[in-house]
């Protein structure tokens, strides 16, 4: 069997660690090639190894069976080695080609051949079926579009082998459902890709192998014809997983949070969230579906007073808390897990401990007339450490060192921990891999069966129809639709979703 | 072989030394000796206590400027406004100085008090525009700086004197000097002021890292969003922290006007003990301790640099040089810290 990439046995330690040990990854021509693993298992640091970025300290790299060194990005990309990135490196104010061409523009007379470059991206755009306009500014279009041009990218250097790093992560089921055309149209044209990622039903629908790594080892490489998502679960995790969540039926009772003609306008004054009216009981996990950009992230801006509202009514427990402070919104009993936990949910350079009372600090017995009381705040700490396992070496370790997933499971933790009325959690296993995001789900749900309201904003439909006890569709910063999950099924939310006419859904 | 807080500790060692070293290739490249030169250098700060206690005076107003820096660092703010904060804190102590007749023990309080008002007042203004109209706190506080010096100067001309130069000696009753520290160092102008400064800088540590009111401090400076999740008023934190890094620095005044010299002067430029504020903050990493560190390096550079040219010849500008080589090198401090991990790397 001939194989365009070959990793032999390759490992790659940084100081204090071993991140890649003794993996070996061949990929055929004209293969999706899935390279599957936990956050932090090690699949980028082998990626960056095959994109020159990190020297390997053992094993060899073999490239259409000829051995290579790659000792920087250039290289690979002479190689014929393409990588697009889970975050994009575009220049906003660029146009779509200028993006392309940055660092090998054609010349004519010493200036940029711009009409030539164009030209060619329209034939490239053409050929693989991505419908990007050559001409539009990256700022102009779609987070989809832009990933077309990362791919437009690496195709107009000539790339041969694409490795796409996380491609869905960022895209709108709609979106992914093209990505997925997009990439078996690149195969016919006789490419070949390195798929990274950790969802299982991506990896079903569109690869042909998998090679699976956990803890920086190579475990193993399957035929994807040949097994099924719980096996490649239990590889990558090293233990049995379970999918679909247990729950219970929802027993709500009292309306918790009420939302009644809310308008919300973002910060260049667009009317995000229009007369918009939402109720969650105690008792229940309300879903929050819709594609990014909706109104979801103004609305629950708008709930948990980051946010000013141009109109409308918020009641929590029946007393108002519009346009309140985030502080009042928080002692009033609502916990907010943050859609952006780097940004929001977490003080990265404070230790985990400090960050476990970010709200509280001010509180007893954390702090005394103003004087913290480090004791008491280490041993809540602690305490939330323990019970939501969070991963850290110490509870003096920065909230930076932690990976995403324990950061989010130290997030959740201080969150519930405040026994809220109102649990908000927006896209609260974004990124995170099937053993943590199994521990956030079970979370939710306990917190719900104590009698908590629960709303969760989530992208994910697979998240949105195993959670929820009750689906509001969100579109155009409206509720278009309120519907059951056990009525429904992923295309009809898709419809919804996408602003389809259809009003009363699940009966029809 | 090293943990990272020993690598934290490390690095402005090394940079140190690193500016030692280049300052003595420079000495020997001007044909002077550097080895004469440092010792006349060390026996200028440290030759007899007269020279010992003008070091510690010199010390004085950067550990307050050092720390009005790093104050402000920590907050996520880079008040490079010390300057003025310090000329206004220095006027200040001074009026009230003359200005009031009273018993030392309501007086000289009170002049101390002034100065740091003054500070905070000039701190106030930038930490205001860039809490509510998001106004870059290094332009305010850049343009803050002349409007300090030439108000001062306006001032001592044309109100506190009848158009002199310089304003009368503030009388015994607002003034930090002391006969007993003067005496135990051959009068030098050691004063009490070192007292406050030290103070201050327990003041300041203790502030940042054991109340709530430092902890939201710390937390807006590393992350704004998040502290505004946590309920935090952010506005409220960028002045506050303003207005504290302005009293540190008008205190550093108070040290030069109602300390040092006991008089306001007209000044034909800045006094640079706010901007070398910058440099100490930089070079003791942002921390009180490390701060007062700095500061004593940078006084006691400052004053034995007065005894190299008499000493061993060699110009005082030189002495500049070696500064400016530590500030160099704390500041490329990525370079030591690479290469601090690579020898880690290979000693492991």
């Amino acid at each position: 069997m001939d194989y365009v990439i070959e990793m032999l046995n390759i490992r790659k330690e940084f100081p204090g660690i071993v991140a890649n040990d003794n993996i070996t990854l061949q990929v055929q021509k004209g293969e999706i090639h899935a390279l599957l693993g936990e956050n932090g298992a090690g699949k980028s640091t082998l990626m960056n190894v095959l994109f020159g970025l990190y020297q390997p300290e053992k094993g060899e790299i073999k490239v259409r069976g000829e051995n290579v060194k790659i000792s920087d990005p250039n290289v690979a990309n002479r190689l014929g080695i393409g990588m697009v990135h889970q975050h994009f490196m575009l220049v906003d104010k660029f146009t779509v080609t200028e993006n392309i061409i940055l660092g090998s523009e054609p010349k004519k007379k010493g200036t940029v051949d711009l009409k030539k470059a164009e030209k060619e991206v329209e034939r490239l755009s053409e050929l693989y079926g991505l419908k990007v306009d050559p001409r539009a500014k990256i700022r102009d279009i779609s987070v989809g579009m832009q990933q077309r041009v990362e791919i437009l990218k690496t195709l107009y250097r000539g790339a041969e082998i694409l490795i796409f790093d996380e491609p869905t992560a960022v895209l709108t089921p709609q979106e992914i459902k093209e990505l997925i055309e997009i990439m078996r149209a690149l195969i016919r044209e006789g490419k070949s890709i390195i798929l990274i990622t950790h969802k299982l039903k991506e990896i079903m629908q569109v690869c042909d192998r998998c090679t699976v790594i956990r803890k920086g080892k190579g475990i193993g490489t399957v035929d994807v014809s040949t097994t099924n998502p719980t096996e490649l679960a239990s590889l990558m995790v090293g233990r049995e997983v379970t999918f679909s969540t247990e729950k219970t039926p929802a027993n709500p009772k009292d309306v918790t949070l009420s939302i009644k003609g809310l308008s919300v306008k973002d910060t260049r004054h667009v009317e995000m969230v229009k007369d918009l009216n939402l109720d969650v009981k105690s008792g229940e996990i309300v879903g929050l579906a819709g594609v990014d950009g909706n109104g979801q992230s103004e609305l629950i801006e708008a709930i948990t007073g980051l946010r000013k509202s141009a109109s409308g009514s918020i009641h929590l427990n029946g007393k108002p808390i519009t346009n309140l402070t985030p502080r009042k919104v928080t002692e009033a009993g609502i916990s907010h897990i943050p859609q952006d936990r780097h940004r929001f949910g977490l003080v990265l350079d404070f230790p985990v401990g400090e960050n476990m009372v970010l709200q509280t600090y001010n509180k007893k017995p954390f702090s005394k007339k103003g004087i913290l009381n480090y004791k008491e705040i280490y041993k809540k700490a602690e305490s939330l450490i323990e019970e939501y396992d969070v991963r850290t070496p110490s509870v003096y370790t920065k909230a930076r060192a932690l990976s995403g997933g324990n950061q989010q499971k130290a997030i959740i933790g201080r969150e519930v921990d405040r026994s809220p009325d109102l649990i908000i959690a927006a896209q609260p296993t974004r990124g995170l891999d099937v053993g943590a995001i199994e521990f956030i789900h079970k979370k939710l749900i306990e917190e719900r069966d104590k009698g908590r309201a629960v709303l969760l904003l989530s992208f994910e439909l697979d998240e949105i129809m195993n959670l929820s006890d009750r689906i509001a569709v969100m579109f155009d910063g409206k509720i278009v639709s309120e519907v059951n999950p056990e009525e429904t099924t992923e295309q009809e939310l898709g419809l919804l979703m996408a602003g389809s006419k259809q009003q009363k859904a699940g009966g029809q | 072989m090293f943990s990272n807080r020993l690598v934290n500790i490390l690095i402005p060692i090394v940079s140190v030394f690193l500016g030692l070293l280049v300052g003595a290739f420079i000495m020997l490249g001007f044909g002077y000796n550097p080895f004469l030169g440092y010792l006349a250098l060390w026996n200028g700060a440290f030759g007899d206590s007269y020279f010992f206690g003008e070091t510690l005076r010199q010390v004085t107003p950067y550990i307050l400027s050092g720390l009005a820096v790093a104050f402000a660092f920590r907050t996520g703010l880079f008040n490079i406004g010390v300057e003025g904060q310090v000329i206004v804190g220095w006027l200040a102590s001074v009026w009230v100085g003359l200005a009031i007749d009273a018993p030392m023990i309501i007086h000289l309080p009170l002049a101390v008090l002034a100065a740091a008002l003054a500070g905070a007042a000039w701190g106030f203004l930038p930490g205001l525009l860039k809490a509510k109209l998001g106004v870059h706190e290094v332009i305010v506080t850049i343009m803050m700086n002349y409007i300090a010096l030439y108000t001062s100067n306006s001032l001592v001309r044309n109100v506190i004197s009848d158009g002199k130069d310089r304003t009368e000696r503030v009388p015994e009753t607002a003034s930090l000097t002391s006969e007993w520290l003067a005496s135990l160092t051959q009068y030098s102008r050691l004063h009490y002021g070192l007292l406050i400064a030290l103070f201050a800088a327990a003041i300041m540590w203790f502030l940042l890292n054991k109340t709530a009111r430092g902890y939201e401090l710390r937390a807006v400076g590393f992350n704004q969003d998040a502290s505004r999740y946590a309920g935090m008023n952010v506005g409220r934190n960028i002045i506050l922290s303003m207005v504290i890094s302005g009293a540190f620095a008008g205190l550093a005044g108070a040290m030069e006007g109602i300390g040092t010299f006991g008089y306001q002067s007209v000044k034909g430029g800045f006094t640079n003990i706010g901007f070398d504020g910058i440099a100490v903050a930089l070079l003791g990493g942002n921390v009180a301790i490390g701060v007062v560190l700095a500061a004593f390096l940078f006084g006691t550079l400052k004053i034995g640099a007065l005894n190299m040219p008499t000493g061993a010849g060699v110009p005082t500008e030189l002495v500049d040089i070696v500064i400016a080589m530590i500030i160099f090198f704390v500041a490329s401090s990525y370079m030591i810290r690479w290469f601090l991990l690579k020898v880690k790397k290979e000693g492991k």
